[in-house]
């Protein structure tokens, strides 16, 4: 009894230990390896990404100017982010949101356009 | 009396992952069990034969989860043996500390689902309150939760800086504090002892002699921790090993619960010895040569033997994981049992099937 009212008034008391998700939503840590995008008019089509990547999930084209992109493969390690030499790959600190259909993202550079993006 | 089967697992609310056993059961009583593995074989030793070895990093990672910085240390450990890389000072403190960091939420993880298995639910939703506080310490300084990517052969990829160190200390003092509280429960508490104390007891000569490895060697009373080799900054810190002589389930939770505070103590002291220094070292060439390193991860002692051949993937990785070494005294230690403590039981050795299966 003695040990357990302190407890009960505790709980009624004091603010809860759950956030009401996502309504409530706690802000990103810095520099955390969140969502990967790409400014595809920086982007020079060295395939560095696509060699290091350790999961396999970015094809580049420098015929096309494409860079496309399978973020269910990606496990969010962020070395393309590191060893990209023209500094146009970053990461956001957001976590990507969950989607309906299972699409890569594929990006264009001319027309200077995205040609078809899902996120 | 006949005997009857009893499938516990794979599929079992009490597992977190597939493990199946088969019990041979006489009126409630275990005579026999038999285990079955392979549910959750990926072939990851074989994908080190096809990837470069520095993506292999990103592979062992993937090993186990819960203690993925300690795979990739390991293995970067042993590529840096091959390739003799002198690692920087300052990036085997913060190995040091990320791996403390991962046996801490590890151990966590392990004594929530412990008093999960004997029905201790808000026991176990306190501890993991808990664990998300280390899991955002691992968050705001690696740059993820759980697989945090950090190691790279000769060094590690992110740095602390003395706002962040600051930061943690001030985290883990209030980790500490709740752990604390939390530990007259789980150490004391009436309920929690009946249900553990006594069952599953291993004795010291058996346990050395089946080869058992981490906490549930510790708890059997026998002194051995690969953190003892000295490496990472290990050998830099004061360091005693955590060794209960029960042998119980009981004292396997004693130890882990200690162990957090322990893991705790070697952070503080990591980040108050931490060296200036670079983070990581230019690697050029290709491993050559065999290699066998030991690291100590939550469960016990991790082994990897790494056969190079002086080309860009490896002709052999070899793991042996903790749990590989401690599911044959389960075995032993299951007969004779009343079925109701076998999830109790088959818990305390905090079984990790995906790293044995790999």
């Amino acid at each position: 009894m003695f040990k357990m009212t302190p407890n009960v008034l505790r709980n009624l008391f004091f603010p809860k230990a759950t956030r009401r998700y996502p309504r409530e939503v706690r802000p990103p840590f810095k520099n955390v390896r969140g969502a990967l995008l790409n400014d595809i008019e920086k982007c020079t089509f060295c395939s560095a990404c696509a060699l290091k990547c350790p999961s396999q999930c970015i094809a580049v084209d420098k015929k096309v100017s494409t860079w496309s992109y399978d973020p269910f493969a990606c496990v969010f390690c962020g070395i393309c982010v590191e060893i990209c030499p023209a500094e146009s790959l970053h990461q956001k600190p957001e976590y990507r949101l969950p989607v309906a259909e299972r699409e890569a993202i594929l990006l264009k550079a001319e027309p200077k356009q995205k040609i078809e993006k899902s996120n | 009396m006949l005997k009857t089967v009893i499938p516990f697992g794979p599929q079992h609310p009490v597992l977190p992952e597939p493990l199946h056993l088969k019990l041979l059961v006489e009126e409630d009583v275990i005579t026999e069990a038999i285990p079955a593995l392979g549910f959750v074989h990926r072939g990851l030793e074989m994908l080190a034969n096809i990837r470069d070895f520095h993506q292999v990093i990103q592979v062992v990672e993937r090993v186990c989860g819960i203690c993925s910085m300690i795979h990739a240390m390991c293995y970067c450990q042993s590529i840096e043996a091959l390739m003799e890389i002198e690692v920087p000072p300052r990036a085997k403190f913060l190995r040091t500390i990320w791996s403390e960091l991962h046996r801490m939420h590890s151990h966590l993880l392990w004594l929530g689902l412990f008093a999960d298995s004997f029905g201790f639910e808000s026991l176990f939703m306190q501890l993991w309150k808990i664990r998300e506080k280390v899991l955002d310490l691992n968050e705001a300084t690696t740059g993820n939760r759980i697989i945090v990517s950090v190691n790279v052969i000769g060094g590690v990829r992110r740095d602390l800086n003395p706002e962040q160190i600051s930061w943690m200390l001030a985290e883990l003092a209030a980790v500490e504090l709740e752990i604390n509280r939390l530990g007259s429960t789980l150490l004391t508490d009436y309920t929690v002892k009946k249900r553990t104390a006594g069952k599953g007891v291993i004795t010291k000569d058996k346990a050395f002699e089946f080869g058992l490895v981490g906490p549930t060697l510790r708890a059997s009373g026998v002194c051995q921790d690969m953190r003892m080799l000295g490496y990472a900054a290990f050998d830099q810190l004061d360091f005693e090993p955590v060794v209960e002589t029960e042998g119980d389930c009981y004292a396997r939770s004693k130890v882990r619960f200690r162990e957090v505070l322990q893991s705790i103590d070697l952070i503080r002291q990591a980040l108050s010895r931490i060296a200036q220094s670079e983070i990581r070292t230019k690697v050029k060439g290709r491993p050559e040569g065999e290699t066998v390193c030991r690291v100590e991860q939550p469960r016990g002692e991790l082994l990897y033997y790494i056969k190079a051949n002086g080309t860009k993937n490896l002709e052999r990785l070899r793991i042996r994981t903790p749990t590989f070494a401690n599911i044959p005294a389960l075995l032993v230690i299951l007969p004779g049992m009343w079925l109701s403590d076998v999830p109790v039981v088959v818990l305390s050795i905090d079984p990790c099937i995906s790293c044995t299966e790999r």
